[in-house]
């Protein structure tokens, strides 16, 4: 069983915190005369819990007898852990540990293009000796990250090459929720990929603000002899919560979706959903740009209803009636 | 001796079991573990100490941390002793090059925002418990990062490793929600989704299910049979086949006008010049319906030509949309 996910000081179990302390001891007995800060960042903790857990393992021990007991010393910044021959060695890895590195290791083997897969290889085969039968069960779970192939490889290299020489990159992009094509030059802050597409992200000079780019709508990358630093200002965004980042000025939409149209708010990052009673949902959500919207509604054929903004709603009839004009003409 | 609160005292005399359980040569009677750990001295009584130092077991055993149990000889010869073996417990003397080190990071930091980001950081750390740091960022600049926001992820991943029957509601497309019992032989993911593959027992078939139409609780089945994952079960494979319809043999032909219809053309088999304002554009596609969608999607600006499914799937959508949303207007 996998304890659940808590920051380490927040309720963690007591058996939580001997699992952590049971990694901390060889890694501070191995770095004697760390500072508080490096350990406490190393360790992913915070200095309050690092010296409660110093606490805590200075009187511990396989007997009672000083000689017995792990030594700290931890008077001023520096740490010293000492006689903890006992726990020299980590605890070998947990089946959930194992597996995120296998898993990661093997998705990252599958990136097309990548030129360093040797050490990918190296690693999986010296984790799969360590570990024994987890390897096979680590099998059960596997990840595609690209899911674009081949057909975006050289954009990849390209794109890392860009990065690493800090090279400015003129883009030829496509926009699909307005359908157009758009040019622009871009410094390179990252290569993110996310739900199993590649992206760039960076300073776009056309829009005057971070951007991230689909790699596999990206229709030409050339990378540019100027110097792509991007400016200082420039942020990486948060993608905890996907590409899609509504603003809060962005306009607010409500939707009204039959039991068939459900996987809507499923897939786009709504606000809120409130159910109907009849299979049937009411969803709003935030976006600065409603021409996707337009798209989707059309796309839902009656199975959903702009609710509101009206202007919208009336958008949407008139694309729909100006589309129909074609077939009309030909029957 | 500290007098540390309930949380504390507990770890700490779990810490100082492991240690005498680790250090010993030969197996422990428990009534000597009860001399050996201090905190034991607080137990009440023999039956409180017997029960915390079962649990005590138990929850080592949880953790990972391979107990065992062993004949005494001599004088104890009729109590069980109990030891951990080093070459058991401890993680194997692996020597990382900077380089394996630097994926092995990268690795781990793809589940920086999934609910194994506290597993993967703790595999990292163990791997540098010996006191490497130096690592080499061979792969500079590239950021995969795995999701896992289905609320079902972590109870499916247990059954998936235990191999355990489990049993769910689960929601199809149209919304019709039923329960499924299944044995589960994997999970992928992709574009960006979990899946989890197995043996539907109502179905008495393979299926694969979306981890975000799961609803409610995954409940285990203790109790089930055992059963076997079919050798060479590759989930993501299964995945691939649910997922994509085999292409129609006769690409789809549509009008598009000039300058829009980017994502069509970019796809299209062949593109021809009407007039100045119209190109004819065939495209290979798998799933009338879904094609559909897209097409619509471009309004008046993509006309569906062939096959006449696709024309009456467009039509149907764009007559819908209008009656939904004012046709009187």
């Amino acid at each position: 069983m996998t304890p659940p996910r808590q920051r380490p000081g927040t309720g963690e179990t007591a058996t939580a915190r001997l699992a952590r302390l049971l990694t901390l001891v060889p890694w501070l007995s191995n770095r004697p005369g760390i500072s508080v800060e490096d350990a406490a960042t190393g360790l992913g903790i915070s200095e309050d819990q690092l010296r409660a857990d110093l606490d805590l393992i200075f009187v511990c021990g396989y007997g009672q007898m000083p000689d017995e007991m792990i030594e700290v010393d931890a008077e001023g910044d520096r740490i010293v852990v000492r006689n903890a021959e006992t726990i020299a060695r980590p605890l070998r890895l947990g089946i959930d540990e194992a597996i995120t590195l296998m898993v990661g290791l093997r998705a990252l083997g599958k990136v097309p293009g990548l030129t360093d897969t040797d050490a990918i290889d190296r690693a999986l085969a010296r984790l799969e000796e360590a570990t024994g039968a987890i390897g096979a069960v680590a099998g059960r779970v596997s990840v595609s990250i690209d899911d674009d192939g081949d057909d975006t490889a050289g954009l990849l290299a390209d794109a890392r090459r860009a990065l690493a020489g800090h090279r400015r990159v003129h883009l030829r992009y496509l926009v699909p929720s307005r359908d157009e094509t758009t040019e622009r030059d871009v410094d390179p802050m990252r290569v993110v990929n996310l739900d199993a597409h590649w992206y760039l992200e960076g300073w776009c000079h056309r829009a005057q603000d971070t951007r991230l780019f689909r790699l596999d709508r990206i229709e030409e990358l050339t990378v540019l002899d100027v110097d792509g630093t991007p400016p200082a200002t420039a942020r990486v965004r948060d993608l905890d919560l996907g590409t899609f980042q509504p603003g809060p000025t962005d306009q607010l939409v409500v939707l009204r979706v039959d039991r068939g149209a459900r996987w809507v708010s499923d897939y786009y990052p709504v606000e809120s959903v409130t159910e109907l009673g009849d299979g049937g949902q009411e969803i709003s959500l935030r976006t600065g740009d409603t021409e996707w919207l337009r798209r989707l509604a059309l796309r839902l054929g009656g199975l959903g209803t702009v609710v509101s903004p009206a202007s919208l709603a009336q958008e949407v009839a008139y694309a729909a009636r100006a589309a129909l004009t074609a077939y009309d003409l030909e029957s | 001796m500290s007098a540390a609160p309930g949380p504390t005292a507990k770890t700490e005399r779990l810490l100082n079991l492991v240690l005498c359980l680790l250090y010993t040569r030969r197996p422990l009677p428990k009534s000597r573990l009860r001399d050996m750990v201090p905190q034991y001295a607080s137990a009440a009584s023999d039956e409180a100490f017997d029960r915390m130092f079962e649990r005590d077991k138990d929850e080592l055993r949880e953790l990972g941390i391979p107990l065992v149990t062993e004949e005494l000889s001599g004088i104890w010869d009729d109590e069980p002793g109990y030891r951990i073996h080093e070459r058991d417990y401890a993680l194997p003397d692996l020597t990382f090059e900077p380089d394996e080190l630097a994926v092995l990071g990268l690795a781990a930091r793809t589940w920086a925002q999934a609910s194994l980001a506290g597993p993967a950081a703790e595999a990292i750390r163990k791997l540098k418990a010996a006191g490497i740091e130096r690592d080499e960022d061979s792969l500079v600049g590239i950021e995969p990062r795995l999701r896992t926001t289905e609320p079902s992820f972590d109870a499916i991943r247990r059954a998936v490793i235990a191999q355990q029957t489990v049993t769910f509601d689960y929601r199809r497309p149209d919304g019709e929600v039923a329960s499924r019992r299944v044995q589960p032989w994997g999970m992928a993911s992709w574009h960006g989704r979990w899946y989890l593959t197995g043996h539907d027992e109502g179905r008495g078939a393979e299926r694969v299910f979306r981890l975000s139409r799961i609803v409610g609780e995954v409940v285990p089945d203790p109790k089930a049979p055992a059963y076997a994952v079919p050798p060479g079960h590759d989930a993501t494979a299964s995945v691939r086949r649910s997922t994509s319809g085999r292409p129609q043999p006769e690409p789809a032909v549509l009008r598009v006008r000039a300058g829009q219809g980017h994502t069509l053309r970019r796809r299209a088999q062949s593109v021809e010049e009407v007039d100045e304002y119209w190109s004819r554009v065939s495209v290979e596609y798998g799933d009338v319906e879904s094609l559909a969608d897209e097409v619509v999607g471009h309004g008046a600006d993509v006309v569906a030509e062939r096959p006449v499914e696709l024309v009456l799937a467009v039509v149907r959508r764009l007559d819908g949309a209008l009656t939904a949303h004012g046709a009187t207007s």
